[in-house]
């Protein structure tokens, strides 16, 4: 079994699985069930001034048949008063003194970050999350995403909150930004001993469309909210590759965005985090799940040969490169495996409409294919029926144009059936060539263009 | 106390069956595990006699944690694999999911179980094994008769770190699981396969053709005070015995078959041939009833009745193996009655003699024989609880089944626990493997005393 503590700036966590701040680290009990259902840490709902909520808060995206795809929400920070969260984090740090507890902060002024730095050390806090993030209402006041969004006031509270503190200090990013590097920089560069990202994406969830009314409705009014949940993973997960290759950030990062099981967070981890945090999964299913994201990340390392999940921070960064780098000469293609195409032709479709009409329906004579929309057509389409078990009677199996196949994908993320289609590697020369190596020969040129481009590569184009 | 896996002779007629509800691939199972949802307090979990934690499992195959899917599943239930097969999952789990009051199939539970345990031993077959305590206690359990409950109890017992000792007195191990499953799903092999993962847990023991009796210790024989006072506790697996005659005359002799006896030649017997056999009429009502009619009719019988003395809305059989049996091809009759066999005269059987019926008796006058080469009577099974009542303050109840405390299945004899068949009159498997898993926690915490 693999060793899943962490260490994360010095403190030692029971595992990477911490609550974010959010409602579901919103109180002393709620954060205890939690460590008992195997949490290892938690990011308190971030504490200030006490503020006030409104009624409703909360939106989701439904996709098909799968609920709360993605979430939105404009909910303020924590809506309880300061002495009682403080007095709840002072009795669970008691109650689990091995697990983490991180207090999220989100203030105003210098003597504001001075006196609840003080507070949240007091009651036992391991480390500190400056909420540089959250996209709606707290902005409007100057703070949260307001300050993430800011490179220079990010690194001028972040300097403030280094001085007055004495336990690693973590700071929260916001999505909301162009480039997440600058603020990255600008939080390292200020002291941060760590980041965490991402806090929420500047969202509309939908529109009422009887009333008029964005989503979620306050009163027949609404306001841009915050999103997060599976559908954000894919974001968190580029910002998260973004700072963990940069090599002037050498801090342990807190992954967020998306996380809902044991394969997200080991994808969390890969790409540089140390640490992950989750919030919509257990808004959505309760604190039980991370049975099953203990034990599945256990197993993988195992599988993996990795005795600690320390092994496995960052194991994927080196991999994540510019585009520039990639080698122009890798070239698959796509392959059908005949005994499980069940004949839907969703992958015809797919690549007549969507890609390089280099699917083909056996069958036509070349007139019909012609008519349907191919330009080149392969010596032979095989009339081949379908076989496979469950397949649909008298239906035939689509046939591949090796040779017009751009090898992109489509038709084996559009088939229904698990691994009927495989891309199968067709190399385009035997050395790696990117078009960066073009760069620097002078290679880069691809003709067929703009006549003003073809004059300043006379070499090329000659 | 290794010993060499158990098999089976080639060549038997249940080999022929096809399996008719195959095992899912990884697609399928994703997909139906993530049409659950995953339900808090889920009433498919109190459906379960073992009790698996339904949501948990399922919502593990949903996520690609397979491994732990079957863990969760075997901490419940160490025969998960057959009991994915075999439970009457449409009143059991499945009949309580949600999804049915919504008006909408309810989730294939059986068949993700089935999916999960299996592909998870394919994956690392040690994989509960790794879990099993460190240290042994010394203790030693004797467990009589090797069907489903013997065997839950051996293995929790094993896992705990405890040995057991499982006596069978039939060749082949496995009890029913064995030798009466349906093989449509589940063949004896499936059973063989399963007791076989469970020995490699380590710690068990199973002698066959061993018959542990009320006093006797002679040659294949055991009594049960040898077993007390070599063992530290004593599990009663035993399950029922004998089919049920009719005792009508001209019974005895060729064609005439207890429905058990007969699945058990089909399932097991290499010989066993059907051969000549144009019609089959099966006496009785419940599921041995069903199920050996149904199997004859898939073993090419071409007319296989099913005989009952009541109405329809009398049998006992479930409504869903009814219905599958008549697609197969077996036709029931209700209020009909048999009163005798006319045989032949070289002996065979000439054919079975119905009478019509009125709340379940015979209507004077209405004999008539209906010609059938195969009579098989599945009206009960006899009690084998006589051995249990050799232990001094075991007790029996009106109906011959042993009483047990429901949490710790002990009987009135401190160090003799019972379990499956024989204290419940005959339920199904997986009430057996929960009986043996609450007798082998009572024995830990008696050992750990
Ligand atoms: C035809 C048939 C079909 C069935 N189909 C299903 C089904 O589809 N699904 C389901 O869940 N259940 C089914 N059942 C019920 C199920 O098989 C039983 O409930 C279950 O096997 C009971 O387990 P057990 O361990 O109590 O007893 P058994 O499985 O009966 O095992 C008892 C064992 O003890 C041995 N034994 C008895 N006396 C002694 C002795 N003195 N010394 C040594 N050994 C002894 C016997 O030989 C036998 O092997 C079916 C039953 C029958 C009869
Ligand atoms: C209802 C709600 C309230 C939140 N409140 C806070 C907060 O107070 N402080 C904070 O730093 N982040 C807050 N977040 C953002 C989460 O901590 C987290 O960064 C984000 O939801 C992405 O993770 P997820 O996809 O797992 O939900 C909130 C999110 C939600 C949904
Ligand atoms: S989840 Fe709880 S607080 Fe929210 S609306 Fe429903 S009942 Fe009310
Ligand atoms: S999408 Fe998949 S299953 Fe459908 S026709 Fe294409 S290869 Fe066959
Ligand atoms: S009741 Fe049905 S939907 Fe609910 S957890 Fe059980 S199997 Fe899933």
């Amino acid at each position: 079994m693999a060793d899943l503590t962490i260490d994360f700036c010095g403190i030692k966590s029971p595992n990477p699985f911490w609550l974010a701040s959010a409602p579901p680290a919103n109180s002393g009990k709620q954060v205890q069930r939690a460590f008992e259902a195997g949490w290892g840490g938690a990011v308190w709902k971030t504490l200030g001034n006490p503020i006030v909520n409104v009624s409703s808060r909360f939106g989701a995206l439904d996709y098909g048949s799968t609920r709360v795809m993605g979430f939105n929400n404009i909910e303020l920070i924590t809506d309880r008063p300061l002495e009682v969260n403080l007095k709840e984090m002072a009795e669970t740090k008691k109650l689990y003194p091995k697990h983490t507890l991180v207090a999220s902060l989100m203030v105003e002024t210098k003597e504001e970050w001075k006196e609840i730095i003080k507070k949240v050390e007091d009651v036992g806090s391991d480390a500190i999350e400056l909420n540089f993030g959250c996209p709606h209402g707290m902005c409007e006041r100057g703070m949260g995403s307001a300050v993430g969004q800011e490179p220079k006031v990010l690194k001028e509270i972040t300097g403030w909150v280094k001085d007055f503190a004495s336990i690693p200090v973590i700071v929260k990013l916001t999505p909301n930004v162009g480039d997440i590097v600058e603020p990255a920089l600008a939080g390292v560069y200020g002291g941060a001993d760590s980041l965490s990202l991402i806090n929420t994406i500047k969202s509309i969830i939908g529109v009422d469309l009887d009333n008029f009314v964005p989503y979620p409705n306050v009163g027949n009014a609404s306001s841009n909210g915050g999103y997060c949940g599976p559908a954000v993973k894919p974001i968190a997960l580029h910002f998260l590759g973004q700072i963990a290759r940069h090599t002037h950030i050498n801090v342990p990062i807190s992954g967020i965005g998306g996380i809902s099981n044991w394969r997200d967070a080991a994808e969390f981890i890969a790409l540089g985090s140390t640490s992950v945090q989750v919030c919509t999964a257990v808004m959505h299913h309760g604190y039980r799940i991370v049975e099953d994201m203990i034990e599945g990340l256990s197993d993988y390392l195992d599988s993996q040969g990795m005795s600690s999940v320390m092994e496995l921070v960052g194991k994927a960064v080196p991999q994540y490169k510019d585009w520039g780098d990639l080698d122009l000469n890798h070239h698959t293609v796509a392959e059908i495996d005949e005994d499980k195409c069940i004949g839907c032709q969703l992958c015809y479709v797919a690549c007549m409409d969507g890609a390089h009409q280099c699917i083909h329906i056996p069958g036509r004579s070349k007139e019909e294919s012609f008519k349907a929309g191919h330009e080149y057509m392969p010596d032979h389409v095989p009339d081949r029926p379908v076989t496979a078990k469950g397949g649909t009677p008298g239906a035939r199996i689509p046939f591949v144009h090796e040779a017009e196949c751009v090898g992109c994908n489509l038709c084996s993320l559009v088939c229904p059936v698990p691994d009927c289609i495989s891309m199968v590697e067709k190399r385009r020369g035997p050395d790696p060539e990117t078009w960066n190596d073009r760069i620097r020969k002078g290679t880069d040129f691809v003709p067929g263009g703009l006549d003003a481009t073809k004059r300043a590569h006379p070499k090329m184009s000659g | 106390m290794g010993h060499a896996p158990f098999s089976l002779p080639k060549g038997r007629l249940e080999e022929g069956f096809e399996d008719k509800r195959p095992r899912y691939s990884d697609g399928e199972a994703v997909t139906e595990a993530n049409r659950c949802i995953y339900c808090v307090d889920a009433p498919c979990i109190n459906a379960c006699p073992t009790s698996i934690d339904i949501p948990t499992f399922i919502h593990k195959i949903a996520t690609g944690n397979v491994k732990g899917a079957a863990r969760t599943i075997f901490d419940a239930n160490l025969l998960g694999q057959s009991c994915a097969r075999v439970c009457p999952v449409e009143v059991l789990c499945v009949g309580d999911c949600v999804y049915n009051h919504w008006g909408r199939e309810p989730i294939q539970i059986g068949r993700l179980q089935r999916y999960a345990t299996e592909r998870a031993l394919e994956l690392d077959r040690d994989l509960i094994k790794k879990n099993k305590r460190a240290t042994k206690s010394g203790k030693k359990v004797a467990c009589i008769g090797s069907g489903p409950a013997s065997l839950a109890a051996a293995g929790y017992l094993s896992l705990m770190g405890h040995e057991a000792v499982v006596f069978e007195k039939r060749a082949v191990p496995g009890g029913l699981n064995t030798t009466g499953i349906a093989p449509y799903k589940m063949d004896a092999q499936g059973s063989v396969d399963e007791l076989n993962w469970i020995l490699e847990l380590g710690d068990i023991e199973v002698r066959t053709g061993v018959e542990i009796t009320a006093s006797d210790d002679g040659d294949g024989q055991v009594s049960a005070a040898t077993l007390l006072q070599d063992f530290d506790a004593v599990f009663v697996g035993i399950g029922l015995g004998a089919d049920s005659a009719l005792e009508l005359p001209d019974e005895a002799g060729a064609g005439v078959y207890g429905a058990v006896e007969l699945i058990e030649q089909l399932k097991l017997d290499p010989q066993a041939s059907l051969q000549g056999v144009t019609r089959a009429v099966v006496v009785g009502g419940g599921n041995t009833a069903i199920d050996i009619a149904h199997e004859l009719a898939i073993l090419g019988v071409p007319e296989v009745y099913m005989a009952y003395r009541r109405g329809f809305e009398r049998l006992s059989a479930y409504d869903h193996e009814i219905e599958w049996g008549r697609t197969d091809g077996v036709r029931v009759r209700v209020n009909a009655v048999p009163t005798g066999y006319q045989r032949n005269p070289d002996g065979s059987l000439k054919g079975i003699v119905l009478a019509d019926a009125e709340d379940g008796k015979a209507k004077a006058g209405t004999d008539k024989l209906m010609e059938c080469q195969l009579v098989a009577v599945a009206i009960g099974q006899a009690r084998l609880t006589g051995l249990a009542k050799v232990f001094a303050g075991v007790e029996l109840d009106a109906k011959g089944r042993i009483v047990v405390d429901d949490a710790t299945c002990r009987t009135g004899h401190a160090q003799v626990f019972a379990g499956g068949d024989c204290v419940n009159g005959g339920k199904e498997v997986v009430n057996a493997v929960e009986h043996g898993k609450r007798a082998a926690r009572a024995m830990d915490a008696m050992f750990s005393k």
